[in-house]
C-alpha cells in the first residue's frame, strides 16, 4: 500500500480545484493507496481550508506557521521536509507554485521526481508508470519512476476527474509543532497585479479566437461573454486587428503572437496559413464557421458549421448553466 | 557726350577704384567656396568604397537624359516645368555670370567668340532666360510660400518647416536676374539718353522692360544704378555660390556628379563592401552601415544632392499608409548629420550608431523595397541599397524584431520562412486530380530543358499552391519540357538579402545555384517575381530566367498557346504591376499583352500603373513584419482599382495576391471585387 | 557579476512536425532540426544585459553530446563570454537530477553569483533549475520575468504567476533562477555571428574532470526514465458535429470538459 500525500494549495480560504482531482490521480497510482492532504499556511484561512479538506480526505495534515502567510516555496519546502516522511509519494499541482517548489523538494527528500503528469497507469513493482507530454504537447511519452525511496510528482491541473465525494468525514492533524527553523534567503515582497486589458494570450490555456465571422465591432462582446463563461481569453486573427477592433497583442498568427493553449476555439476564422502558423502546441481546436469548406476544418479536431453570431450566445448560456 | 562708366573704371567717391572690389569679391568668394567644398568633401574621403566608373557610355547617356534633359521633371508637371525653366536659365546664364565677373576688372569684356552674331544670339537668349527664370521664381515662390503643396510639409518629428530656405533661395535667384538686367538696362538707358538710339534687346524681356522704364531717369541715377546693380549681382552671385553647399541647393553643384555616378543596375543589391568578394565576407570585421562613415561616398553624395522636392515620399507606399518611414527624411536627416558632424570649422564629431542617433529600427524595417522612390527621384538618389546596408548593420548587431527572427531561423534550418519540412516542398503537385493530368518531373532524378522555380510561398501556402499548379499546367500546355527541384529547392532569398541577412542569403544562393546547375536546364521559369528578380539579378552564372508572363506572351504570339474568349465579359479587369516584375525588371507589357489576347476582356488602367505602380504591402519576409501603420497598402491599392472602375484585380505575383485578397476583405469589398493571379486567368482561358 | 547560464540543445518545436519512427517507440529523428531551447535563449540574453549594466562575465554550459557544442557557439555569438560542454558517455540517460548533479559539479569549479536556466525545455518538466539550487543550497525562483540588481549580494526578481500577475521577491546571491520567455527581446544571431566564434575554444569536461561518480548519473542513477514515445490517435480532419444546435452544444461541452476547456 502506497502512502500518498497531496499538497493542497489555496487562495483566500478556498482550496484550488486540483484538491478535488488528487483522489482520482491517487486511485490510478494505486487503488488501495491512502491519501493524506497537506495544507500549510496560517490563521483562519488555513483552518477553513483544512476543515473543507476533511470532506474529501480521511486525514488532513495542517501546518500553521506565521511565516507561511504567503506560500513562499522555499519555506513550504522546509516545512514539508520537517513534517513528511522522506519515502512519501507527494503530489503537487504543475503550476507556477508547484514548479517553484517540487524539483527542490525532490532533491531534499532524495526521492524520484516526475513533472506535469497527465495520467497514471499504475504500479509495476517499484516502478510507477505515468503519461506526460513533451515538445509542447506534440508527443506523449510513457515514463517510469522508481518510487521505492519516495517520489515528488506534479500533476497537470484539469487532467483528472474531480471527486464528487465530499463526505469523507476525515480529521485534521496539526503538525505545526514538527516545523523547526523557517528562514529563507528568498523573501516575498508583493504581488503586482496585471493591468486590466493587458492580456497575454500566449499564456492562456483556453482561447476564444475570433475572425472575420464576427462581422462587426459590437459583436466582440458576444465572444467576450463566451470567453468569460469558459474562463478563457479572447484572441483574434489579423483582420480584427487591422480593423482596430482589438489591440495587436491579441492577434494570433505568424505576424502576431504564437500561442500554445490547450483548447483553441476558432470562431469564424477561415484558418489561413499565416494564422495557423501562430497556433502551436497541438491544442484541441474547435472550429465554428458558416462555410463548410473553410480550411480550418482540415486542422480542427471538432468542426461545427454554424453562424458564430448565433452559436456563441447559445454556447455561452449552456456553459453558464453547468 | 559721355558714356556710362563701367565697374572696372568707376571710382567710389571719386577716389576708391571699384575694380579693387571687383577683384576682392571673386577672390574671397571663390576662396570661401573652395574652403567650404573641402570641408564638405571630408566625409566622402572617409566613406566606404563604391565602384562607379564602369560603363561610361551608359553614364553619359544618363547624364544627357536625366540631368541635361531633366527627363523625370515633368512627372510632376507644374514643379517640373518651373524647374526646367530655372535649370535651363542657369545653364544659359552661367556664361553671362562669368563674363560679368570679368567685366568688373575689364570694362566691356566679351567672352571669346561672343563678339559677333553668336554674341547677339546669346544675348537675345539670355535676356529671355533671365526673364523666364524670374517669372519661374515668382511662381515657385508663390506656390511654396502661399499655396504650400502638401508634399513639402515637414512632419513635426522631422524638424522645422523648410519653406523659408526655399523661398530665400528663390529670392536670391530673383535678385540675380533683376540685378543682371538692371546692370544692362541702366547702361542702355544711359546710352539712349546720350545718343537717342535704341540698342536692340529682346522684346518684353526684363532688360527691355527696365530699359524702357529708365529712359526718363537722370544720368547720375543711371550711373549709380549701373554700379549698384553690378555689385549687387557680384555679391549675390558669390554669396549664392557659398550658400549652395549649406543646404538643399547643394544639388545645383552635385547633381551632375550624382547623376553620372548613379546606380545603373535595377533590381540588384550592392555587395556588402565593394572590393570584397562573397568568399572573403567572413574576414570583414563589421557588416553594413552602422555609423555615418559606413555609407559609401556615393551614398553620401546622394545626401548632399537631395533637393528636398518630396517626390520620393509622395510616391512611397510606406509613407502613404503612415508607417514611420519617409524616404525624403532618410536623406535629409543624414545630410543634416553630415553637416553637424563635419562642421565648416572646428573638430569633426565622432559618429554614433545611426539607428539610435537619427533613425529608428522601425523606420528602416518599414521599407518594402518597392523602388517607387528611386523611380521618381529626378536626381537618381538611391534608397534600396541604403536600406539594405542599414539592415545589414542592424542584423550584425542582433537588432532584428522578434517577428522576423522566427522566419529567419526557419530559413536557416529548413530553407523556407514557415519552418515547413523540406520533403513537403513539392506537395502541391500531389493533389489527386492534378497529379493524374499533369505529372511533374523531379529534376534531381529526371532531366528537362526548363526548370520551374516555385519558391517558398507558392510551395507551402495552401492558398497559393494553386499558382504552382496553374503555372505547371500552362507550361505543359505550351509544350515546355520542364521539371522542379522539389526538396532541393530553397527559398530564393530575395527578401533575405534585402532584409540584410547576407550570410543566410549567401547560403541559400549557393544551395540553389548548385542544385540548379546540377540539373543542366537551359532556362528557368518562375511565377514569383521575387524569385525572378533574385535568380536573374542577384545570382550569377545561371541559365536565363523568365517570368511566366513572358513565356505566355511569347507562346501566344508564336501560336503555341491560344486563348478562349473571355468567360466574364461583363467584368472589368485591371492589371496591378508587381514591383519586382515592373519597376525592378521592366516587365510591363507582357502580362498586359497576354490579357489583351483574351477576346472580349475589358481592361482598364489604374492611375498609378507601370513604373508608378503602388506596392501591395511587400513580399517574402515583409509578410512577417508588422509595422505601425494607419491602413494597409493593399487597401489603398484596392481602392485605386475601384476608382479605375475595375472589379477584378489581376496580378502576377503570389505576394500581391495574398495582400490584395486580404485587403479586399479589410476594405469591405468582398463580393464586389476579386483578386486573381495571372496564371489562373490564363489557365481558365486556355483553349 | 559572474553568471552561469545552463542551456540545452532541443528539437525545434516551430520548425518540426513530430512523427514516430517505424517501431513507434521513438521520434523519427531523421528530419528533425535542433536549436537552443527557447527559454534558455531568453536566459542568455538576460545574462548579457545584466553584465552590460553591472560588469562581469557570462558563461554558458550544457550537458550533451558533441553536437550540443553548436548551441554553445550560438549563445557565445550572442555575447556569452565562455562556453563549457559537459559530455561523457556516462551522462547519457540522466534524469533531471542527474543533469542537475552534473551541473552542480561544474558550478563548484567556478565562482558564480547567479545561475540561470530556462523555465523549461523540450521535456516540459521545468526541473533542473530547482534541483540544482537545492543541491547547492542556493535560493531559487522559477518563471522569472524580471530581474533587478539591487547590490552585490541582493537582487529583486519578478515571477510570472497565474492570471498574468507578477510575484516580486528579494533574493540573496548566489542564487538560481529559471527564466520565463518574454523577459526581454533576445538579439538575433545569424550564421555570421556563429562563424565569428567558430575558433573560440570550448572546453569539454567528462565525469572524471568533474569528479563525478558515473554510477550516480546517467541511466544507472536515474530514478525516472522515459519508456517510449507515442501519439494518441487523433484522426484526420475535424470531427464534424451535426444535429440541432442543442445537440451540438451538448456534444461540444462534453469534449471541452475532457480537453480542459471548461
Amino acid at each position: 500500500m502506497t502512502q500518498i500525500f497531496a499538497y493542497i494549495p489555496f487562495k483566500n480560504g478556498a482550496a484550488e480545484d486540483v484538491a478535488l482531482e488528487y483522489p482520482d490521480a491517487a486511485k490510478k497510482i494505486d487503488p488501495s493507496a491512502e491519501v493524506t492532504a497537506v495544507v500549510a499556511g496560517t490563521g483562519a484561512d488555513l483552518d477553513k481550508v483544512a476543515d473543507a479538506m476533511t470532506g474529501i480526505y480521511k486525514e488532513v495534515i495542517k501546518i500553521d506557521h506565521a511565516e507561511l502567510a504567503y506560500p513562499n516555496a522555499e519555506l513550504v519546502r522546509k516545512a514539508l521536509l520537517d513534517v513528511l516522511p522522506h519515502d512519501a509519494l507527494i503530489l503537487l499541482p504543475h503550476d507556477t507554485f508547484g514548479m517553484d517548489l517540487a524539483p527542490g523538494l525532490a532533491v531534499k527528500m532524495d526521492s524520484a521526481y516526475a513533472a506535469d503528469i497527465v495520467d497514471f497507469e499504475g504500479l509495476d513493482g517499484k516502478d510507477l508508470k505515468m503519461i506526460r507530454q513533451e515538445l509542447g504537447g506534440a508527443v506523449y511519452t510513457h515514463v517510469a519512476s522508481d518510487i521505492s525511496s519516495g517520489a515528488v510528482i506534479t500533476v497537470r491541473p484539469g487532467s483528472f476527474a474531480p471527486t464528487e465525494d465530499t463526505a469523507a468525514g476525515g480529521s485534521v492533524v496539526d503538525k505545526s509543532g514538527d516545523v523547526k527553523d523557517l528562514s529563507a534567503k528568498r523573501k516575498f515582497l508583493e504581488v503586482v497585479v496585471a493591468e486590466v486589458g493587458d492580456v497575454d494570450i500566449t499564456k492562456a490555456d483556453v482561447l476564444v479566437s475570433i475572425g472575420r465571422g464576427i462581422e462587426e465591432e459590437e459583436n466582440i462582446e458576444i465572444a467576450q461573454e463566451l470567453a468569460d463563461a469558459m474562463g478563457a481569453v479572447v484572441s483574434c486573427s489579423r483582420p480584427i486587428v487591422d480593423a482596430k477592433w482589438l489591440e495587436k497583442s491579441r492577434q494570433v498568427g505568424t505576424s502576431g503572437q504564437t500561442v500554445k493553449p490547450k483548447v483553441y476555439m476558432a470562431m469564424g476564422i477561415s484558418g489561413s496559413f499565416q494564422h495557423l502558423g501562430g497556433v502551436k502546441g497541438n491544442p484541441f481546436i474547435v472550429a465554428v464557421n458558416k462555410n463548410p469548406k473553410a480550411p480550418i476544418f482540415q486542422v480542427a479536431d471538432v468542426g461545427i458549421v454554424e453562424d458564430i453570431l448565433e452559436f456563441m450566445p447559445e454556447l455561452t448560456e449552456a456553459v453558464k448553466g453547468l | 557726350m559721355t558714356s556710362i562708366i563701367g565697374p572696372a573704371s568707376y571710382q567710389f567717391f571719386g577716389i576708391f577704384p571699384a575694380a579693387i572690389l571687383s577683384f576682392i569679391l571673386p577672390v574671397v568668394g571663390v576662396g570661401l567656396f573652395a574652403y567650404i567644398m573641402a570641408r564638405r568633401l571630408a566625409p566622402l574621403v572617409r566613406a566606404a568604397p563604391d565602384y562607379r566608373l564602369d560603363r561610361i557610355g551608359q553614364r553619359i547617356i544618363q547624364l544627357i537624359t536625366l540631368w541635361l534633359g531633366q527627363m523625370k521633371q515633368p512627372r510632376y508637371m507644374l514643379a517640373g516645368v518651373l524647374h526646367i525653366v530655372i535649370f535651363a536659365g542657369f545653364l544659359i546664364l552661367s556664361i553671362r555670370s562669368v563674363s560679368l565677373v570679368i567685366i568688373g576688372l575689364s570694362d566691356g569684356f566679351v567672352m571669346p567668340g561672343f563678339g559677333g552674331w553668336l554674341g547677339d544670339v546669346y544675348n537675345f537668349l539670355k535676356d529671355y532666360a533671365a526673364t523666364f527664370v524670374l517669372i519661374a521664381c515668382i511662381v515657385a515662390g508663390i506656390r511654396r510660400g502661399i499655396f504650400k503643396p502638401a508634399r513639402y510639409a515637414v512632419p513635426e518629428k522631422y524638424g522645422k518647416d523648410h519653406t523659408a530656405e526655399a523661398v530665400f533661395a528663390l529670392g536670391i535667384i530673383g535678385t540675380l536676374m533683376i540685378s543682371e538686367s538692371l546692370f544692362e538696362a541702366s547702361e542702355l538707358a544711359f546710352a539712349y539718353q546720350q545718343t537717342g538710339e535704341w540698342h536692340f534687346t529682346a522684346p518684353l524681356s526684363l532688360v527691355w522692360i527696365f530699359t524702357h522704364m529708365l529712359t526718363g531717369a537722370s544720368l547720375n541715377f543711371l550711373q549709380g544704378l549701373h554700379i549698384f546693380s553690378y555689385f549687387l549681382h557680384d555679391v549675390t552671385f558669390f554669396f549664392f555660390l557659398c550658400f549652395l553647399p549649406l543646404g538643399k541647393h547643394f544639388h545645383v553643384i552635385t547633381s551632375i556628379f550624382n547623376v553620372f555616378f548613379m546606380r545603373l543596375d535595377k533590381g540588384k543589391i550592392k555587395p556588402v563592401r565593394y572590393g570584397v568578394s562573397d568568399e572573403q565576407l567572413d574576414d570583414l570585421e563589421s557588416f553594413g552601415v552602422k555609423k555615418l562613415e559606413d555609407f559609401t561616398w556615393k551614398h553620401m553624395l546622394d545626401f548632399y544632392s537631395c533637393a528636398d522636392c518630396g517626390r520620393c515620399s509622395d510616391q512611397c507606399p510606406a509613407n502613404a499608409v503612415g508607417r514611420p518611414l519617409s524616404p525624403r527624411f532618410i536623406t535629409i536627416k543624414a545630410r543634416d548629420l553630415m553637416f553637424k558632424n563635419y562642421p565648416l570649422s572646428g573638430e569633426i564629431y565622432k559618429s554614433k550608431m545611426l539607428v539610435e542617433d537619427i533613425y529608428t529600427e522601425d523606420e528602416i524595417w518599414s521599407c518594402t523595397t518597392c523602388g517607387a522612390c528611386e523611380e521618381e527621384c529626378p536626381l537618381a538618389i538611391e534608397y534600396i541599397n541604403k536600406m539594405v546596408d542599414l539592415r545589414r548593420g542592424m542584423v550584425d548587431e542582433g537588432l532584428v524584431p522578434q517577428s522576423l527572427q522566427k522566419p529567419l531561423k526557419a530559413l536557416e534550418k529548413r530553407g523556407n520562412p514557415y519552418g515547413k519540412m523540406e520533403k513537403k516542398r513539392a506537395d502541391w503537385a500531389l493533389e489527386k486530380e492534378f497529379k493524374a493530368d499533369y505529372p511533374i518531373k523531379d529534376l534531381t532524378k529526371e532531366s528537362a530543358d526548363t526548370l520551374y522555380f516555385v519558391d517558398s510561398i507558392t510551395s507551402y501556402d495552401d492558398n497559393i499552391q494553386e499558382v504552382a499548379r496553374r503555372t505547371a499546367m500552362i507550361l505543359n500546355r505550351a509544350g515546355v519540357d520542364f521539371g522542379i527541384l522539389g526538396k532541393d529547392e530553397k527559398d530564393s532569398g530575395n527578401e533575405v538579402l534585402r532584409f540584410g541577412e547576407e550570410m543566410l542569403y549567401q547560403d541559400l544562393k549557393e544551395q540553389n545555384t548548385e542544385a540548379i546547375l546540377a540539373t543542366g536546364v537551359k532556362q528557368i521559369v518562375t511565377a514569383d517575381p521575387h524569385a525572378y528578380n533574385a535568380l536573374k539579378n542577384d545570382y550569377t552564372g545561371l541559365p536565363p530566367v523568365r517570368h511566366i508572363s513572358q513565356v505566355v506572351a511569347e507562346k501566344i504570339t508564336s501560336g503555341a498557346l491560344s486563348l478562349k474568349p473571355c468567360q466574364h465579359p461583363e467584368k472589368v479587369y485591371v492589371y496591378h504591376d508587381p514591383c519586382y516584375l515592373g519597376r525592378h525588371n521592366g516587365i510591363y507589357e507582357d502580362p498586359r499583352q497576354a490579357l489583351d489576347a483574351i477576346d472580349g476582356l475589358t481592361r482598364v488602367e489604374m492611375e498609378k500603373s507601370r513604373d508608378r505602380s503602388f506596392c501591395c504591402g511587400g513580399g517574402g519576409l515583409m509578410l512577417f513584419y508588422e509595422p505601425e501603420e494607419e491602413t494597409r497598402m493593399g487597401v489603398l491599392r484596392v481602392n485605386m482599382a475601384a476608382e479605375a472602375g475595375a472589379n477584378v484585380i489581376v496580378t502576377a505575383c503570389p505576394f500581391c495576391l495574398v495582400n490584395i485578397q486580404d485587403a479586399i476583405k479589410v476594405a469591405g469589398k468582398e463580393g464586389e471585387m476579386e483578386a486573381l493571379d495571372f496564371t489562373e486567368l490564363i489557365a481558365r482561358h486556355l483553349a | 557579476m559572474e553568471i552561469l547560464v545552463c542551456v540545452k540543445r532541443v528539437p525545434d518545436t516551430a520548425e518540426n512536425e513530430f512523427e514516430l519512427n517505424s517501431a513507434g517507440n521513438d521520434l523519427d529523428r531523421d528530419d528533425l532540426v535542433y536549436s537552443v531551447n527557447e527559454w534558455d535563449n531568453y536566459a542568455v540574453e538576460e545574462a548579457i544585459q545584466i553584465v552590460d549594466n553591472v560588469g562581469g562575465s557570462v558563461t554558458v554550459v550544457t550537458v550533451g553530446d558533441d553536437e550540443s557544442e553548436e548551441v554553445l557557439r550560438r549563445e557565445m555569438a550572442m555575447g556569452a563570454n565562455n562556453g563549457v560542454l559537459l559530455s561523457d558517455d556516462a551522462f547519457e540517460g540522466s534524469d533531471g537530477k542527474g543533469i542537475a548533479a552534473i551541473l552542480k559539479a561544474e558550478v563548484a569549479k567556478g565562482k558564480y553569483d547567479l545561475i540561470l536556466t530556462g523555465a523549461q525545455a523540450d521535456e516540459g518538466a521545468g526541473q533542473v533549475g530547482g534541483m540544482l539550487s537545492a543541491m547547492l543550497d542556493y535560493p531559487y525562483a522559477s518563471l522569472v520575468n524580471k530581474i533587478e540588481v539591487v547590490n552585490d549580494t541582493t537582487i529583486q526578481v519578478g515571477r510570472e504567476i497565474e492570471g498574468g500577475n507578477q510575484e516580486m521577491n528579494e533574493i540573496q546571491l548566489p542564487c538560481v533562477l529559471s527564466i520565463q520567455t518574454g523577459i526581454n527581446e533576445p538579439r538575433y544571431v545569424g550564421i555570421r555571428g556563429i562563424r565569428k566564434v567558430a575558433s573560440v575554444d570550448v572546453p569539454v569536461k567528462g565525469a572524471g574532470d568533474l569528479g563525478i561518480d558515473p554510477a550516480t548519473v546517467g541511466k544507472n542513477g536515474a530514478k525516472t526514465r522515459r519508456v517510449d514515445y507515442f501519439v494518441p490517435d487523433l484522426g484526420d480532419g475535424a470531427e464534424m458535429l451535426e444535429g440541432s444546435t442543442e445537440e451540438i452544444i451538448e456534444k461540444l461541452i462534453e469534449k471541452l470538459k475532457a480537453k480542459g476547456g471548461l
